[in-house]
C-alpha cells in the first residue's frame, strides 16, 4: 500500500453544472477509473452540502453512475432565487462546478503522480 | 430497414453563434441520405420576454435572430430535402412562420412549406385550473391575474406530424428541447408512441444535441486538463441515428472542437436530476444503462438508453412579474484597493436605509470572491486574499419598483465623488425581472395544433 497524499479533486475529475429553477446539478466524472471509488468514498453528500451551506443549500442527493465513471450531485435551494431571482452575477450557478472541483482528496501517491497536467 | 437518419444541431440557445449552422448543413449534404437540422433558441426566460414583446407588437415575440440564422442555409436545406425544426417561434410561431415565408420569397423559394406547431400557450385556458406542483416548486400558489406567460412543453408528435405532412420548416413555441430531434426520428423511422426504449434513445440523442457545441467541445475547455482545438470555429454536432435506437455523435469534418467520451459524459448529465427518470412529454428516460464508446476520431457511439412510460402530466412554466434589479459596479486598483473597496461597500450599506430602500442587498468584491459566495457574503468576509491589485465592487439590490432600483444604482455612481479615493469606471444597470414557476398540468387539457402555411399567408 503506497502512501496517501492530498490533491485537488480538479486533478482527478472534470465537472459541468446546470440549473433548473432553484436547483443545481453538477455532473462529476473521474478521469481515471481507479479514482471513482476514491471519489465515492470522499465526495459525500454531507461534504458537498457543507461546501454550499453558505448559499443556503438545503439538501444534496448523489446519484452514482459507474458506467460513466461519474456521479450526479443534485443540490436544492443553492441558487438563492435562480436565474430569474438571484442577486448573484451568476444566477445560473454555472461557475459552481469549479467550487466542487476545489475540494481535496486523499489518494495513493501513485495516482497523484499520474493525475493532472 | 430504414436507413440511418442524420440530425444536425445548428444552435444551442438564443445568443449562439449565427454562423454555426453552415458547416453542419454542408456536412449533412456531403453525407447524403436522410437528414434534418434543429435550431434550439428558446429558454424559459427568453419565452417570457418574447410574450412581453408580442404584447407590445402583435407581429413580434419570436426569436429575433431567426432570419439571420436561416438566411445562409434555407435554400440549401430546401434543395437537399433537409427539413429545419426550430423552437424559434417562441411566443408567436405564426409570426415567425410569416417572416420565414417572406425570407423564402426573397430567396426565390416561393413554394417553401412552413408548418407551425401551436397549443403550448395555455394562458387563460382550463389547463391552469388543475395544477400539481413541479418538484422543487412545492407550495407555489398561482394568481391567474399575475400571469405574464404560461407555456406547456409539447412533445415530438406534432413535429413528426408536420414533417409527415411535407413541411420543410417546422416552427414551434415551447417544446421539449429533445423533441426537436425526436420529431424527425419518429417521422423517419415510424417509431410507435409507446416504443419507450426507442423514444428514450431519441430523447437521449436530442438531449445531447440540444445545447449545440456543448457536446463538441464548447463549455468544456480547461487548459492543461481538457484542451480543445479551434474554439473559434467549433463544429456543431451531428447525430447518426439508427433504426434500433443506437446512435453516434460526431461533428462536421474540418471544424474545431472535439467529440470524445468526456464531452459526451458532461453533456449527458447537463441539467438532469434523477438519471433514472428524466421526465419529458414523450417518455421517461433512464440513462443509467447507457454505454459510451469512442468509434474513431470525433465519434462517440451511444447505446443502452432505456425508457418507461411518459408522465401522465405535462410540465408548464408560468412567468410572473419578479420586481426590479438595480446594479452598480465601480473599480479600485493598486495599494490598499481591498480596504477602499470594502469601505465603498460599507458606505453603500449605510446609505440604502437612509434612502428608505429595503429588500435584498448584495455586495461583491469581484477579484476577491463573487460568484462563489452567497448573498450574505460569508466567503468574502473570511477570504484571506491580501490585497488584489485590481478589483471591482458590485452592488445588487432587489426592489419592488423601478424607481427604488434606479435610486440604489445611482448610489454606486455617486461614489465617484462621495466614495473612497481612486474609484473609477462606474456602471449601472436597472432591469425588470420575470419570476418563473413550474407546474404539471393535465395532458388532456393541452391541444397541440399543426398548421401548414403557404406564401399567401406571409402578406
Amino acid at each position: 500500500m503506497s502512501d496517501m497524499v492530498e490533491i485537488p479533486l480538479h486533478r482527478l475529475a472534470h465537472a459541468r453544472a446546470g440549473d433548473k429553477g432553484n436547483r443545481l446539478n453538477i455532473g462529476l466524472f473521474a478521469y481515471y477509473p481507479e479514482a471513482w471509488p476514491l471519489i465515492a468514498g470522499q465526495v459525500t453528500e454531507e461534504r458537498v452540502l457543507a461546501l454550499f451551506a453558505h448559499r443556503g443549500a438545503a439538501r444534496v442527493r448523489r446519484y452514482e453512475l459507474p458506467k460513466l465513471d461519474g456521479f450526479n450531485f443534485v443540490i436544492d435551494d443553492v441558487l438563492q432565487g435562480g436565474v430569474n431571482g438571484a442577486l448573484n452575477l451568476d444566477g445560473h450557478g454555472k461557475t459552481l462546478s469549479f467550487r466542487l472541483l476545489g475540494l481535496t482528496l486523499r489518494v495513493p501517491e501513485a495516482l497523484a503522480e499520474r493525475a493532472g497536467p | 430497414m430504414a436507413p440511418l437518419l442524420r440530425i444536425g444541431c445548428g444552435s444551442g440557445f438564443s445568443g449562439d453563434r449565427i454562423d454555426a449552422p453552415g458547416p453542419v448543413v454542408d456536412a449533412l449534404i456531403a453525407a447524403g441520405g436522410p437528414a434534418a437540422l434543429m435550431l434550439e433558441v428558446l429558454g424559459e426566460r427568453t419565452l417570457a420576454l418574447a410574450q412581453r414583446d408580442r404584447r407590445a407588437n402583435p407581429d413580434g415575440g419570436y426569436e429575433p435572430a431567426l432570419e439571420a440564422l436561416l438566411r445562409p442555409i434555407l435554400a440549401r436545406c430546401a434543395a437537399h430535402g433537409i427539413p429545419i425544426v426550430t423552437n424559434g417561434g417562441a411566443a408567436n410561431p405564426r409570426g415567425a412562420a410569416k417572416a420565414v415565408l417572406r425570407l423564402a420569397r426573397e430567396l426565390g423559394l416561393p413554394g417553401l412549406r412552413v408548418a407551425v406547431v401551436e397549443g403550448d400557450d395555455v394562458r387563460g385556458t382550463d389547463a391552469l385550473d388543475d395544477l400539481q406542483p413541479w418538484e422543487g416548486d412545492e407550495g407555489a400558489v398561482l394568481d391567474p391575474a399575475q400571469v405574464i406567460a404560461a407555456n406547456v412543453y409539447l412533445g415530438a408528435a406534432p413535429i413528426a406530424e408536420a414533417l409527415r405532412g411535407g413541411a420543410q420548416v417546422v416552427i414551434t413555441g415551447r417544446a421539449a428541447d429533445p423533441a426537436l430531434a425526436l420529431g424527425p426520428m419518429i417521422a423517419h423511422f415510424g417509431w410507435a408512441e409507446d416504443d419507450w426504449n426507442r423514444l428514450a434513445a431519441g430523447t437521449a440523442c436530442g438531449h445531447l444535441l440540444e445545447c449545440g457545441s456543448q457536446v463538441t467541445g464548447g463549455y468544456f475547455a480547461d487548459p492543461g486538463f481538457k484542451d480543445v482545438p479551434g474554439m473559434h470555429e467549433i463544429g456543431f454536432p451531428i447525430a447518426e441515428m439508427e433504426a434500433d435506437g443506437g446512435f453516434t455523435i460526431t461533428k462536421p469534418p474540418g471544424t474545431g472542437g472535439v467529440v470524445d467520451l468526456r464531452t459526451v459524459k458532461e453533456q449527458l448529465l447537463y441539467e438532469l436530476h434523477d438519471p433514472a427518470a428524466y421526465l419529458t412529454p414523450d417518455v421517461t428516460l433512464d440513462i443509467t444503462g447507457i454505454t459510451l464508446a469512442e468509434d474513431g476520431p470525433d465519434r462517440v457511439r451511444v447505446t443502452g438508453a432505456r425508457g418507461t412510460p411518459r408522465p401522465e402530466r405535462l410540465k408548464a412554466t408560468v412567468s410572473l412579474p419578479g420586481g426590479w434589479l438595480g446594479e452598480g459596479e465601480i473599480s479600485y486598483a493598486g495599494p490598499n484597493a481591498r480596504a477602499r473597496a470594502e469601505l465603498a461597500g460599507r458606505t453603500l450599506r449605510d446609505r440604502l436605509p437612509m434612502l428608505g430602500i429595503g429588500g435584498r442587498v448584495r455586495v461583491d468584491l469581484i477579484g476577491v470572491v463573487s460568484v462563489f459566495d452567497g448573498d450574505a457574503g460569508i466567503l468574502g468576509d473570511t477570504s484571506l486574499t491580501a490585497d488584489p491589485a485590481d478589483l471591482r465592487l458590485r452592488l445588487a439590490v432587489a426592489t419592488e419598483t423601478k424607481e427604488e432600483a434606479e435610486r440604489a444604482a445611482r448610489e454606486v455612481l455617486s461614489l465617484l465623488c462621495c466614495g473612497p479615493a481612486g474609484g473609477g469606471g462606474a456602471r449601472t444597470r436597472v432591469v425588470d425581472r420575470i419570476r418563473t414557476l413550474s407546474f404539471m398540468v393535465p395532458r388532456e387539457r393541452v391541444h397541440p395544433r399543426v398548421t401548414m402555411l403557404a406564401l399567401g399567408d406571409a402578406a
